[in-house]
């Protein structure tokens, strides 16, 4: 190791400047493009991405050693999975493995033509749609009230920030139980004021049950965003707008609002998320898909269709076509969050 | 505050309480229901206020779901994750943001990519590499026929099969959670501010790498690696599809599982009072964890969806 990069660019540059001309083949270079060239690579070396600029010289040995685990850990637990994935979704075999066909997109245009995949994408698309809207309003309500008030604000903060650390799967057994026709003291209301509610038999009441418990657990991640969020509006901005005479609800429209915009595109994405792939839990403990598929979501399908169904192309594919929208997300949050990555574990 | 508004006051307070209440509600009526006899749970309406049945039905939990198990279980895989992911996660992140080395770029964007699908859209693919770890091997050998040139130059025919099943073992059930770069990124982050000046210094005083990372950086970090394994752990704990899928053998049961074989299904004798102590005892470690530690919880979940 040398201290080339710690010291002066003048000494540093040169032996740079020599590998690279010398292994071109190109010995005469005219003086002005090597000045050009020696501008450029300088300013390649400082912005070159995400690396430091004093950092430890050249030699792939030692960074290979340190990178080797999660490369390994990704090879076999993220790459193989998902190219796999990506082959049997034109692959047709039958549930023993023993018969196996190249049957181009058939996977897919099956999928496509199916009523019970439609259904699914209905109810995906019902379902992460309310769950979103139920769960981003609620937290704005919340967190512009946590933002007035000063006094009992961390003690609201903390029951309110209470789901997140309950698994998705034990939420959905509380509403289970709070709403289940026969024990459940909810449902019980509902009965007795004659509304005839019954999640294990009507399709409607499914839905309406697994989106509240889905929302009821995600609340406090919106929240605690946007409560951080409110926390970043210039103090002085509103003082302006409240010395001209806006009051608080329309300093909240007019400015705040507008300010945490990314942050509410940010957490619509992560809503989506969430609502399309981590309340599988919320699905298998409640209603399990029915009655009649009407809370089977699309990761749902993936797992009934690969697992009891054994039906393994049509759900590689239906993987497929998730990922291409897990993909879609990650693109969209990019384009609006310059460098910004989405970390969601 | 800008101005005094006591009125609109009044609304916040009435709202916030109204929020912590629908947390709450859920909450209150499990703790209701934990504490009856079965023939008491099931009378309508439900008691409004807890029975005295409360600890015999924490005990009956904990015999029922194997909680004595099934908790140690869920312990190791939530530390595992935790402790796996940070250590894998600080060492690529390290060699990402120090190393000038040729594929840099290539290694960042592999690691990059895993952040974009989650587990779930991969879930059998997953299993199938995790009940067989060794078959890309397999494919590997038989691409390269290293089986018929062992057999060509001793004569001898062989057949290699290669088997690496991790179904209902602990690194089964905390590897593919670790594979994802999450935690890579947010270290990556961190230790692109840290001024340079710093490692210039270690490297005048002649320090090796692997001393600057342990005695500089390793430090510099620990707010980060607190904050992440909060979060970490709590997203141990309460996995639920790959635990599911994973054991088969119910000593291996996650606590979440074990929960799950506590609730009444329609042709089961309908003891929810057992299943609600269940998931009080459940939930009772990361709420322990969020109550506790909120301030580092916070941190954690702001820094880790930037």
């Amino acid at each position: 190791m040398t201290l080339r990069l710690s010291i002066p660019w003048r000494d540093a540059r040169a032996p740079m400047l020599l590998r690279r001309h010398g292994g071109g083949g190109s010995e005469a270079v005219p003086a002005a493009t090597a000045g050009s060239s020696r501008r450029s690579g300088k300013t390649r070396r400082r912005e070159e991405a995400g690396l430091k600029r004093a950092n430890f010289g050249d030699g792939p040995g030692l960074p290979t050693l340190l990178l080797l685990p999660q490369l390994l850990i990704l090879l076999f637990f993220f790459f193989i999975p998902s190219l796999r994935a990506l082959m049997q979704s034109v692959l047709l075999s039958d549930p023993f493995g023993n018969n196996v066909q190249f049957v181009w997109f058939d996977n897919f245009k099956a999928l496509l033509a199916s009523s019970d995949y439609r259904q699914s994408i209905a109810v995906t698309f019902w379902f992460t749609v309310a769950q979103n809207v139920l769960t981003l309003g609620s937290a704005l309500v919340l967190a512009f009230a946590t933002d007035r008030i000063v006094r009992g604000r961390s003690a609201y903060r903390t029951i309110i920030l209470l789901p997140y650390a309950i698994a998705p799967a034990i939420a959905g057994i509380l509403w289970a139980f709070l709403f289940n026709p026969a024990v459940g003291p909810l449902a019980q209301l509902l009965h007795h004021f004659g509304i005839a509610w019954d999640p294990n038999l009507n399709p409607t009441d499914a839905l309406i049950l697994v989106t509240l418990a889905a929302s009821w657990k995600h609340i406090c991640y919106d929240y605690i965003f946007l409560v951080v969020g409110l926390l970043a509006v210039p103090v002085s901005l509103m003082e302006a707008a409240a010395v001209d005479g806006a009051g608080p609800i329309r300093r909240f429209v007019s400015i705040a609002l507008p300010m945490l915009g990314p942050t509410i595109f940010f957490l619509t994405v992560m809503n989506f998320i969430y609502g399309f792939f981590e309340t599988f839990a919320i699905i298998d403990a409640v209603t399990k898909g029915g009655p009649a598929g009407a809370t089977n979501i699309l990761v749902y399908k993936v797992f009934v269709d690969g697992f009891v169904n054994l039906d393994l192309g049509s759900s590689a594919a239906q993987s497929v076509l998730l990922m291409s929208f897990a993909l879609l997300c990650t693109l969209l949050q990019f384009r609006y969050f310059d460098r910004k990555v989405n970390y969601g574990v | 505050m800008v101005e005094r508004s006591p009125v609109l006051n009044m609304v916040c307070h009435a709202i916030l309480i109204a929020g912590a209440l629908m947390v709450c509600v859920p909450l209150y009526f499990a703790f209701v229901a934990g504490s009856l006899t079965v023939a008491e749970v099931q009378k309508v309406p439900l008691p409004w206020l807890p029975g005295g049945q409360f600890f015999d039905n924490l005990q009956l939990a904990w015999s029922k779901g194997n909680f004595s198990r099934t908790f140690a279980n869920s312990i190791i895989v939530a530390l595992g994750i935790t402790a796996g992911k940070i250590a894998v996660s600080l060492l690529s992140a390290f060699a990402i943001t120090y190393f000038r080395f040729r594929y840099r770029m290539l290694a960042f964007w592999l690691i990059f990519m895993s952040l974009m699908l989650p587990i779930e859209v991969r879930i059998v693919p997953t299993f199938e590499a995790v009940a067989n770890a060794a078959l890309p091997l397999q494919w590997l050998l038989e691409t390269l026929h290293i089986a018929d040139l062992w057999g060509w130059i001793s004569g001898h025919e062989v057949a290699i099969a290669l088997e690496w099943n991790m179904v209902n073992t602990y690194p089964g059930l905390i590897l593919p959670l670790i594979a994802s770069a999450t935690a890579t990124f947010l270290f990556r982050q961190f230790f692109l501010t840290i001024p340079e000046e710093l490692c210039e210094a270690a490297r005048l005083d002649g320090a090796s790498p692997l001393h600057f990372f342990w005695s500089i950086l390793l430090p510099l970090s620990v707010p980060n690696m607190v904050a992440l394994a909060i979060i970490l752990f709590l997203f141990g704990w309460n996995q639920y599809l790959w635990p599911l899928l994973f054991t088969t053998d119910k000593d291996m049961a996650t606590a979440v599982i074990a929960l799950k074989g506590l609730i009444p299904r329609s042709d089961s004798e309908p003891a929810w009072n057992i299943a609600m102590s269940g998931a009080l005892l459940t939930m009772l470690p990361p709420v322990l964890v969020v109550l506790l530690l909120q301030r580092w919880f916070i941190k954690g979940l702001v820094d880790s969806s930037k």
